[in-house]
C-alpha cells in the first residue's frame, strides 16, 4: 500500500526518460505529458484518498531502517500538494500544446516539465532533509532550464538574477543541513523531532532555524528575499510562468511549514515565528504595492504571488489549528487560481498581442466567456464571497482575531482591497475600455490563425481551473474538513514520529 | 587541524560574499563557487574530523568497541559536489550566453527585467 508514495516522483522520471529516448517524436512528448500528468493525477487523488481513511504512509527506500536510510512520507499535508501539484502539471501540460512552438518541444521542453514536476512531488513526500535539499536541486536544474528555454535576452537577463539567488540559498541550505548533522547526528525529519528535545547543548539551533529560514524565504520569496521572483517570472513562455508561479513558490512555504511544526518545535520555532509575522506584513504590502504600479500583466500578477505569500505566512506563524487549516486551504486555493490568472494573461497576450495594459483592451466586447473566465480567478484572489478566496481569507483573518493580531488582520484587510484594485486594474485596462489602436485590430491579432485544436488546449485548462476555483467556493465545507485533519495531524507529531520510525519506547 | 579548516571556511565565505557583490559576472560565479565548497567544508568540519578511525564494522564483530569515523558527511559531500558542479557548469553557460546576447558583464546595467517601462511607450 505505502508504495504508493513512490509513483508521484517515478512517474514523471519514467516518462521524461522515454521521451528523452524518442526526442525527435515530439508529438509522443506531448501525448506522454499530457497522458502522465493525468495519471499522476489520479494516482495522487488515491493516495490522498489512503492517508485520509489509513493515516500516515511511509516508505523506506532500499530497506533501511527508519533513521538510517532515507523515507518518503506521504502525510496529510504531503498529499494535499501533490494533488494541486498534478492538478496544475495537468492543465499546463495542455495549456503548453496550445502555446509552446515547436523550436522548444525540440529542446526537451517537455520533458523538463516532467523533471520539475518530479522535483517538486520529491520534495513534498521527503522525510530527510538532505533528501529535500536534493530534491530542491532537482526542482531547480530544471526551472533554470525551463527559464532560459528560447533564449531571448530578457530571458537570459532575468535567469541570471533567478540562478544566482537561488544557487545563494542552496549554499546556506547545505551550511543548515550541515550544522543541523552535526548538533543532532541526523537528517531524518521523524528522528530529528524526537532527538532535538533531548539535546544538551542548543545554542547553535536557533542559528540552524534562522538559516532554514533564510533559505526557505528566499524560495518562498517573503519580504526582503523575493526580488528574484519579479525580475524573472515574467520572461519565459507563459505556461512556464504559470506553473512556476502556482508551485515553486509554494514549495519555499511548505518546507517552512514542515520544518517549524515538524522538525524544529522550540523556543528556535517561537523565534521563528515572532519574525515571520513581522515579514508577513511586510510581504503582504510590498507585494501588492508592486502589483499596482505595473502596467505589464505578467508583471503585475508576479508581484502578487509575493502578496499572497504574505497571507500564508501569516496564518502559519500563528499557529493555531485553524491558522494552519486556513494556510493551507490558502495555499491550494492560491495555486489554482494564481496559474489560471497567467493562463489567461497568455491567452489576451495571444488575442491582442501585447502585455502592456495601456496598448489593448476591448477583449470583454469580442470574448465575453473569455471575461467571465478571467473574472472568476480574479474575484476569487481579491476573496468576493462565494469564491474560494472568501474562505481562505476568511479564516485566515478569523485566526487572527482569534490569536489577537489586530493590526496584522487590519493590514490584511487593507491588502485585500488593493489586491481587487489590481485585479480590477486589469479589467478594466484589457477588458473593458475600448482597444487604444482602435476597432478592427481585433480580429487580426493572429488568434484566427491558431489551429481550433490549439484554441481548445489553451481554454480548457483555464475552465478546469476556474469551476475549481468554484466548486472551493460553494462546497467549502468538505474541502475544509480535508485541511482541517491536515492541520490537525500537522501539530501533533506524534503520529509523524510514528508513522516514520514505528513504534519505539 | 579542526581549527585550520574552520578558519579556511571563515576565508572561503568572505571571499565568496565579497565576489557575488562586485558587479562583473565572471567574479560573481567564483563567488558562488567559494560558497559551495564553504558549505562542502563545513559539513565536513562539523561532522566530526577522525582520523585513522574505521567507518564500518570489521568483519566478524558486531559493533564498534573502539572510536568510529561517521561516514554520512563524506557522503552528504559527496552528493553535494556533483549536484554543485552539475549547477556551476550550467550558471557558466548561462552566463556566457547572456554576457553574449546581452552584450555586457556590468550587472549593474542589466536592469531590464526590473524597471518600470517608461516614457517612451
Amino acid at each position: 500500500m505505502s508504495r504508493i508514495i513512490m509513483l508521484p516522483i517515478l512517474l514523471p522520471l519514467c516518462t521524461a526518460v522515454v521521451m528523452i529516448f524518442f526526442r525527435r517524436l515530439v508529438v509522443l512528448h506531448r501525448f506522454l505529458n499530457v497522458a502522465g500528468t493525468a495519471l499522476m493525477l489520479g494516482v495522487s487523488l488515491v493516495m490522498l484518498g489512503n492517508v485520509q481513511s489509513g493515516g500516515i504512509l511511509s516508505l523506506q527506500i532500499g530497506g533501511w531502517q527508519a533513521p538510517f536510510g532515507i523515507s518518503l512520507v506521504a502525510d496529510m499535508l504531503s498529499s494535499i500538494m501533490v494533488v494541486a501539484t498534478a492538478l496544475i502539471g495537468f492543465t499546463t501540460a495542455l495549456y503548453s500544446l496550445g502555446t509552446i512552438d515547436k523550436d522548444k518541444e525540440h529542446f526537451f521542453y517537455h520533458p523538463l516539465l516532467q523533471l520539475l514536476l518530479m522535483g517538486i512531488n520529491g520534495a513534498f513526500l521527503t522525510g530527510d532533509i538532505f533528501n529535500l535539499y536534493v530534491w530542491f536541486e532537482v526542482m531547480l536544474i530544471s526551472s533554470f532550464v525551463l527559464l532560459v528555454l528560447g533564449g531571448k535576452p530578457e530571458q537570459l537577463e532575468g535567469a541570471m538574477k533567478y540562478v544566482t539567488l537561488n544557487l545563494l540559498s542552496s549554499s546556506i541550505f547545505l551550511a543548515a543541513v550541515g550544522i543541523l548533522y552535526g548538533i543532532a547526528g541526523t537528517l531524518n525529519m521523524a528522528d530529528l523531532a524526537v532527538r532535538i528535545p533531548m539535546l544538551g547543548h542548543k545554542d547553535l539551533l536557533s542559528v540552524v532555524a534562522v538559516l532554514f529560514m533564510i533559505t526557505f524565504g528566499i524560495k518562498a520569496a517573503i519580504f526582503p528575499l523575493f526580488f528574484w521572483l519579479p525580475a524573472s517570472y515574467h520572461t519565459p513562455p507563459v505556461a512556464v510562468s504559470a506553473i512556476f508561479a502556482g508551485l515553486l513558490t509554494k514549495v519555499g512555504v511548505y518546507a517552512i511549514m514542515r520544518m517549524f511544526t515538524t522538525v524544529l518545535i522550540h523556543e528556535e520555532a517561537a523565534l521563528i515565528h515572532q519574525l515571520l509575522l513581522v515579514l508577513s506584513a511586510f510581504t503582504m504590502v510590498v507585494g501588492v504595492l508592486g502589483a499596482v504600479a505595473q502596467y505589464d500583466m505578467r508583471k503585475l500578477l508576479s508581484f502578487h504571488i509575493i502578496s499572497q505569500i504574505g497571507y500564508m505566512i501569516f496564518a502559519l506563524a500563528i499557529q493555531s489549528p485553524l491558522a494552519i487549516a486556513g494556510a493551507l486551504f490558502y495555499i491550494v486555493h492560491n495555486i489554482v487560481a494564481k496559474t489560471n490568472l497567467f493562463y489567461i494573461s497568455g491567452l489576451v497576450n495571444r488575442l491582442k498581442g501585447s502585455w502592456d495594459l495601456r496598448r489593448i483592451g476591448g477583449v470583454y466586447r469580442f470574448y465575453p466567456m473569455l471575461g467571465v473566465l478571467f473574472l472568476v480567478p480574479a474575484l476569487g484572489l481579491a476573496g468576493i464571497p462565494p469564491l474560494s478566496g472568501f474562505w481562505a481569507k476568511f479564516v485566515v483573518i478569523k485566526a487572527g482575531i482569534d490569536s489577537e493580531h489586530y493590526l496584522l488582520v487590519g493590514i490584511a484587510l487593507f491588502v485585500s482591497m488593493l489586491t481587487l484594485y489590481s485585479m480590477i486594474k486589469i479589467w478594466n485596462e484589457a477588458f473593458w475600455k475600448d482597444d487604444p489602436r482602435g476597432e478592427g485590430s481585433v480580429e487580426d491579432e493572429g488568434y484566427l490563425l491558431i489551429s481550433s485544436m490549439k484554441k481548445v488546449a489553451m481554454v480548457v485548462p483555464i475552465v478546469i481551473l476556474g469551476s475549481v476555483t468554484v466548486v472551493f467556493g460553494f462546497w467549502f465545507e468538505p474541502f475544509f474538513v480535508i485541511v482541517q485533519s491536515a492541520a490537525v495531524e500537522l501539530l501533533d507529531q506524534g503520529n509523524y514520529i510514528q508513522a516514520v520510525l514505528g513504534e519505539r519506547p | 587541524m579542526t581549527f585550520l579548516l574552520a578558519v579556511i571556511i571563515g576565508v572561503l565565505y568572505a571571499a565568496g560574499t565579497y565576489l557575488i557583490l562586485r558587479r562583473s559576472m565572471v567574479k560573481v560565479i567564483f563567488g558562488l563557487i567559494f560558497l559551495g565548497h564553504a558549505a562542502n567544508l563545513m559539513i565536513f568540519t562539523v561532522g566530526r574530523l577522525t582520523k585513522g578511525a574505521p567507518a564500518f564494522v570489521p568483519e566478524g564483530m558486531e559493533g564498534f568497541t573502539e572510536p568510529f569515523a561517521d561516514p554520512l558527511p563524506q557522503a552528504l559531500i559527496l552528493t553535494a559536489i556533483v549536484i554543485g558542479f552539475g549547477v556551476q557548469a550550467f550558471t557558466i553557460v548561462l552566463f556566457k550566453r547572456t554576457y553574449q546576447t546581452v552584450g555586457t558583464e556590468d550587472l549593474d546595467k542589466m536592469k531590464s527585467t526590473d524597471q518600470l517601462p517608461g516614457e517612451e511607450l
